[in-house]
């Protein structure tokens, strides 16, 4: 479902934020991509969304070339930002449909694609609101129910569940695994929860300064005994990253 | 990219329309000289002389600041989420375009009419020529006030945008024609383009079509449509916008 070879990333300040980035992930699978600031998670992320173009390297996203074909990739996918999508004063039913549109939807099927991914994710009747007025767990719902309406093989999501209470946390978990069985869709996340990949990721891959440093099934990482803690600090070190994420 | 660009046109008219407000608002400072200080400048000149300065006010105003709510969609990752989408970028821009120019639009008629009703007397043909050229300006820049709005400081656009409009409204002869200025302002002036297009507007609304004013105000708006319409796309495409 992606498959990445030599995948780099260098800003035009020289900053070499993802240094070839060989990443596999299989159909069906829910993939966490965990790393410190800066390590070069977002960055790798929006490469691979067709927001940022590599400077160096190739990637087969969804079946299709990333540098060649990257509107045939976008059909295919979803992708949930860090920092949502909405502005906070405008009612979400309209901005939904739009999208569902810019998706190429007829007005209608959007229409009904809003309202089951409305449904689905136990949003009923709250899409007449604005963004401002729901709690964090609903509007982080509604991000991801406007990545649903094209029906996408493969589902970004960059940190889902930063900001919110356990509860949230545990129902968006749910969501996200029946997106898997219910739909066999692909699921790649960020996270700087542990337990959370812990708990939700069939495969964990760690980047860290640009580079993959560890990869395997949660249960295959947590050697001699560690809690999925201790082996992600094993391996990168426990320095501080003073640095903003990248 | 037709069609995407007709899906978000349609979907922005929606959101202005619902902020019918903000429509006359953003008309309001023109209107506040077409019915505060017309009746000085029509006891010597003439309204077919004022409007159409009034007319290239609004349109700077309202264009210009057309950026304005881009900065917001950036800021709330409303124009990424759009990026993901199959949706061309030049539709993400041209949608936005469009609203604006159709903002200005019922703008344009609520000034005319304003201005109709104090004495202006335009023949329609007039009218209609210089509201086109008028629309043309408009939407190039809208397209250039989202380059800038997507390139510079978020939080600088505002004091920038509404600061740069008071020189180039004044240096196009706008309340005044820059034919009564001292020589060394009419000179700087010419840097302007705004000046030959309200200079074009003034001959249009005296029914003078087929003149060298005219042909020059259409050159140079059709060269700032270019230049708007170029960069706008450029920044659009730009993959950091």
């Amino acid at each position: 479902m992606i498959s990445t070879s030599g995948l780099s990333k260098t800003f035009g300040g020289g900053v070499e934020a993802v240094k070839g980035v060989d990443i596999s992930v299989g159909p069906g699978e829910i993939a966490g991509f965990l790393g410190p600031n800066g390590a070069g998670k977002t960055t790798t992320m929006r490469m691979l969304t067709t927001l940022l173009r590599p400077t160096a390297g190739s990637a087969t996203v969804a079946g299709r070339d990333l540098l060649g074909d990257a509107r045939e990739v976008r059909r295919r996918i979803g992708y949930v930002s860090q920092s949502s999508g909405t502005s906070p004063g405008v009612p979400l039913k309209g901005e939904l449909e739009l999208q569902g549109m810019l998706y190429g939807l007829s007005r209608r099927e959007s229409a009904a694609r809003t309202r089951e991914a409305v449904e689905r994710l136990g949003l009923s009747g709250l899409e007449g609101k604005p963004a401002a007025a729901l709690s964090g767990g609903q509007r982080r719902r509604f991000d991801i129910a406007f990545a649903l309406l094209h029906d996408p093989v493969l589902l970004f999501l960059d940190e889902p569940t930063t900001g919110l209470d356990p509860q949230s946390r545990a129902n968006l978990w749910g969501h996200i695994r029946s997106l898997r069985d219910e739909q066999g869709m692909t699921v790649f996340l960020t996270t700087h929860y542990l337990d959370e990949a812990d708990a939700l990721c069939d495969r964990i891959l760690i980047i860290d300064h640009g580079r993959i440093v560890a990869e395997g099934a949660p249960a295959e990482l947590k050697t001699g005994g560690r809690t999925l803690d201790d082996v992600f600090l094993d391996i990168t070190g426990r320095s501080l990253r003073e640095e903003a994420g990248v | 990219m037709v069609r995407d660009t007709w899906v978000l046109f349609r979907h922005g008219v929606g959101v202005t329309l619902r902020q019918k407000a903000g429509i006359v608002f953003g008309a309001v400072q023109p209107l506040l000289f077409l019915v505060l200080f017309g009746p000085i400048f029509a006891t010597f000149g003439t309204w077919e002389t004022l409007v159409p300065g009034l007319i290239i006010q609004l349109g700077l105003m309202s264009t210009g600041m057309a950026g304005f709510g881009v900065v917001f969609e950036k800021r709330f990752g409303v124009l990424e989420r759009m990026r993901v989408t199959p949706a061309s970028r030049l539709a993400l821009l041209l949608g936005r375009v469009l609203n604006n120019t159709l903002t200005l639009v019922l703008q344009l008629a609520l000034l005319l009419a304003v201005a109709f009703a104090l004495g202006l007397r335009a023949p329609v043909a007039g009218l209609a020529a210089g509201v086109a050229l008028v629309l043309v300006l408009g939407a190039s820049l809208a397209a250039l006030s989202y380059a800038i709005a997507l390139t510079i400081d978020e939080h600088l656009f505002a004091p920038v945008m509404s600061t740069a409009v008071v020189p180039l409204v004044l240096l196009s002869g706008s309340f005044l024609p820059m034919s009564m200025a001292p020589g060394w302002l009419d000179a700087i002036s010419h840097v302007s383009p705004f000046r030959y297009v309200l200079e074009a507007l003034r001959d249009l609304f005296g029914g003078h079509y087929l003149t060298g004013t005219v042909g020059l105000g259409v050159a140079v708006t059709a060269a700032l449509a270019v230049v708007g319409l170029a960069v706008g796309t450029r920044v659009f495409n730009r993959e950091n916008a």
